[in-house]
């Protein structure tokens, strides 16, 4: 395990082109995911929005 | 319905927003699981099970994580060209809202490129950076990434924001060339090409498997990825749209 780590002293060099390649796609896959998730939030505030507008505008049903 | 009628077909259905919006959601899961695991595949067995270089010793398996990257960011930028073109030609929507989706893509490919070229540099040619024409070629494909993103951002009119973002595309395409051929045309620390394309590669076996199976990885995670940030794109682009609203409506992600 040590050895692994070490990679006869090369570790520091291996490893972190490892590790800032996981970080890399890390964020190309959970950027578009979080951005769908925030846009879907966004459109349903709009149409509660729009729709409610509507309701208010609307002379009613009861008139 | 020949060969011609059925591209035309696939063309035109491509073509659709909300066709693509509507089919492509197990494609990206799939996508972004397969190439997930073989990425995972591909690293163990490039850190564990491979004997190191002879010359470069442990750090030759940088290798397995910096060839997919800058591959894939060329190819990326390859198929945003294409789409420019595509839009200046016919005008059509989803190539303009393809490059949008997937030029952070192949910006981010990129910058991984750099970076772990840079740390793979160090132990091997004794320096993280040289200004030769292997990296400032793939600095200016960076910023080429980087300028379709700001110059979007930049032209207020949508429209001749997205022509002039289709136009920088298609021109920066003479990149490509410049950055496979600079190893064989200027004085370089960087090594030329150990496959190629219809000839035989220059690299032990051993090490082809673990390539590979990251390449293919990276190519299918991105693709998941660039299905994905399409699909957002084209969310927020249709959004006045009835279809939209009752998706939205819809509940389902």
């Amino acid at each position: 395990m040590t050895e692994l780590l070490a990679m006869d002293g090369h570790g520091v060099y291996v490893w972190s082109a490892y590790g800032l390649s996981l970080l890399g796609l890390i964020v190309v896959g959970a950027w578009p995911l979080a951005s769908m998730r925030m846009l879907v939030r966004r459109l349903r505030r709009r149409n509660r929005i729009a729709a409610r507008d509507q309701a208010a505008s609307a002379p009613g049903d009861e008139s | 319905m020949g060969i011609w009628g059925w591209l035309k077909h696939k063309y035109h259905r491509a073509g659709s927003p909300r066709w693509f919006f509507a089919g492509s959601k197990g494609w990206m899961v799939g996508l972004y699981i397969f190439g997930a695991a073989l990425i995972l595949i591909g690293s163990v067995w490039g850190l564990g099970f491979v004997p190191p270089e002879r010359y470069q010793g442990e750090s030759s398996r940088i290798l397995f994580v910096h060839v997919p990257a800058v591959s894939l960011a060329q190819t990326i930028y390859i198929a945003i060209a294409v789409a420019g073109l595509v839009f200046l030609v016919w005008r059509m929507k989803m190539a303009d809202l393809f490059i949008q989706a997937v030029a952070p893509i192949g910006m981010v490919m990129t910058a991984a490129g750099l970076a772990t070229g840079a740390i793979w540099g160090m132990p091997t040619w004794g320096t993280g950076w040289v200004w030769d024409a292997r990296i400032i070629s793939t600095l200016v494909l960076l910023l080429l990434f980087f300028g379709l993103m700001a110059l979007r951002e930049a032209v207020p009119n949508p429209d001749r924001g997205a022509r002039a973002v289709a136009l920088l595309a298609v021109v920066g395409v003479v990149n490509i060339p410049i950055i496979q051929y600079s190893v064989e045309w200027f004085a370089t620390l960087h090594q030329p090409e150990s496959i190629t394309i219809g000839q035989r590669p220059t690299i032990a076996a051993v090490y082809l498997w673990p390539l590979g199976i990251n390449a293919l990885g990276y190519y299918c995670f991105a693709a998941g990825a660039a299905i994905a940030a399409l699909r957002v794109r084209i969310l927020h682009a249709e959004s006045g749209t009835e279809w939209v609203r009752e998706w939205v409506r819809g509940g389902d992600e």
